[in-house]
């Protein structure tokens, strides 16, 4: 338990490595005002971010890693991939509630399975759905609750 | 010193048509002997290409951006042949060329407009894999493909679900090849991957994939009727070689994935982390195994049954399954194996299995595992000590995080006439060739 515990804790510090730089960057922008901008309109608060990094980190990051970048050829990464920041939110609610038999995206083909995760609540999917649309270099508008909710209904 | 060089390797010319590369007719080569590039004008890069090896041994880099560069093998001329993962404007298999000696590539040219891992050279011909079939080419003497767009299709309707997809072959001296099959599953579960679905009871995938099929290396247009499932239980495999003192097929294994996943009660972060082993067998005609019924664990250095079969992560698997000759740490992907049977490196290499480690990613949240060229000494055919990192630094960063960060993968290996180590890159389409300087 503790040592578990410890893991997800480096896991976090390996994440936050990886966003912090990002940050960083933008505050010595030299155009400040638009660099702060996207986590305004995109991101939700921090609170969502929060939330969706702990999904992430239970739910995900096995197969995803903790760059979001996947596993060549096997797990499709998350990071840059246009599926993950497009306009189709169903889309993705659809493939964390029902999975993948290996997906192309991008022109590539990532041949290992996707569990299903009907058993996530819809806030839970809609915070990991707007964690991984807004980190790493991914910018993209928030997933409520009621979107997942109605995906749900349309798909069962 | 170097005519006793040059002595020695014409020598190791002779000898080598029986013993490196077993198989390759020596009447068939030997006029082209003197075209051999020859070990005294080698030079290591200043930077090892970018590799930490043991003291004396140096690393060129051969070529760079080729594609994704699988299996690869080289000729009795020094010519090295790469299959790609993915065809690269039509090629699918390379031919790089060295024109001065000084174990660069000059030239490239290809043909075979399909991807695949396998590549191999036997008894004057060059055989190649799709993820589906196997080709051979004749070569001539000068070890070029006579026919490139007319090869000779030996293995058909291999099956292939986009998982544990690649079909990497190894011969034999008896007129034999071995194709491995993986299967299309991480460990049979009805439902793949997701979290305490059991395991199919008895698992189907068995029948046509999860082993190494034998056929016959030079009758056509064979496919599973004709051939042989000559082990199974084995969950995927892509690096394996014939072990010409043992007489004997030698595989790696990739164990299974998502202990932790698959079963959160049973199994730690950590433990999923550490389990199975990576495994090597030494195969003989009708072994099984085990996959998907148990995996090895290598610190209790026994097989323990599986969860989805009704294991706890102490239960004891069936001693019908064959125990590996060698037990790595978990998921470090044994893309390929080599049996060193070269003159080049010091006498501790000879007979040796050399293991490339493609890396980790089912390691996660802990740090990834791998990414190195691995060695084992062998005696008589056995494993004689414990295996060591040979080659490192292909990551080009100290620790892997996330596999994406990975520079460089090692995945195929080959020997070279003189005894050169090659060793090819699947993300960049690297090919290295070590040698060794020191006395």
């Amino acid at each position: 338990m503790k040592q578990k515990a410890l893991m997800a804790l480096s896991a976090l510090a390996l994440l936050s490595f990886q966003t912090a730089p990002k940050k960083t960057a933008s505050a010595s922008a030299v155009n400040k005002s638009n660099a702060a901008t996207p986590a305004k309109t995109t991101a939700g608060n921090a609170a969502v971010m929060e939330r969706g990094k702990t999904v992430y980190l239970t739910q995900c990051l096995a197969c995803h890693q903790v760059d979001g970048g996947g596993v060549p050829h096997l797990n499709a990464p998350l990071d840059g991939a246009t599926a993950v920041t497009g306009k189709d939110k169903a889309k993705l609610i659809t493939i964390v509630i029902k999975g993948l038999k290996g997906v192309e995206l991008d022109g590539e083909f990532y041949s290992n399975a996707m569990a299903p995760h009907p058993e996530m609540t819809d806030q839970q999917i809609a915070d990991v759905l707007t964690y991984i649309r807004n980190s790493w270099s991914n910018k993209a508008s928030a997933v409520t609750a009621a979107e997942v909710k109605a995906v749900r209904a349309k798909i069962k | 010193m170097k005519n006793n060089f040059l002595l020695s390797l014409s020598l190791l010319a002779v000898f080598s048509a029986c013993a490196q590369q077993p198989g390759d007719n020596p009447g068939v080569y030997s006029p082209e002997k003197s075209a051999v590039p020859k070990p005294a004008g080698l030079v290591a890069d200043a930077d090892n290409a970018g590799l930490k090896l043991p003291a004396g041994f140096g690393a060129i880099k051969v070529a760079d951006g080729i594609g994704r560069a699988r299996h690869i093998v080289v000729t009795q001329q020094g010519d090295i042949y790469v299959k790609l993962m993915r065809a690269v404007d039509g090629k699918g298999v390379l031919k790089l060329h060295d024109n001065n000696g000084d174990g660069k590539s000059d030239a490239t040219t290809g043909f075979g407009n399909y991807g695949g891992t396998g590549i191999a050279i036997k008894n004057g011909y060059l055989y190649a894999s799709s993820d589906e079939e196997v080709f051979r080419y004749k070569l001539d003497a000068k070890g070029d493909v006579i026919a490139p767009l007319q090869p000779e299709k030996i293995i058909s309707g291999l099956i292939n679900r986009r998982q544990h997809e690649s079909k990497s072959i190894a011969l034999d001296n008896n007129g034999n090849i071995y194709v491995n099959i993986g299967a299309y599953s991480n460990s049979c579960q009805e439902r793949d991957r997701q979290t305490g679905s059991m395991g199919m009871k008895p698992c189907p995938i068995l029948d046509s994939a999860g082993g190494i099929w034998q056929f016959k290396a030079d009758k056509l247009n064979q496919t599973y009727g004709d051939g042989v499932r000559y082990a199974t239980g084995l969950r995927n495999v892509v690096g394996l070689d014939w072990n010409s003192q043992a007489n004997q097929l030698f595989v790696m294994q990739h164990g299974r994935d998502d202990l932790h996943n698959i079963f959160p009660a049973l199994y730690t972060e950590q433990e999923n982390a550490d389990l199975p082993a990576e495994t090597m067998y030494a195969l003989k005609k009708g072994d099984n195994a085990g996959w998907p019924y148990i995996y090895y664990d290598p610190f209790k250095n026994k097989k323990i049954q599986s969860p989805e079969y009704g294991g706890d992560g102490k239960k004891e698997g069936s001693s019908e399954y064959v125990d590996p000759v060698v037990a790595f740490p978990a998921h470090m992907a044994p893309n390929g194996l080599l049996f060193y049977t070269g003159n080049m490196f010091p006498a501790k290499y000879k007979n040796g299995a050399f293991i490339a480690f493609h890396g980790s990613w089912n390691r996660a949240p802990l740090p990834q595992e791998g990414y190195y060229v691995a060695f084992v000494p062998f005696e008589n055919g056995k494993p004689s000590g414990k295996w060591e990192v040979f080659a490192n630094g292909f990551a080009g960063i100290e620790v892997v995080t996330g596999t994406r960060g990975a520079q460089h993968r090692p995945c195929g290996l080959a020997q070279g006439p003189d005894g050169s180590l090659y060793v090819s890159d699947d993300v960049k389409g690297t090919i290295y060739r070590i040698i060794y300087t020191g006395k």
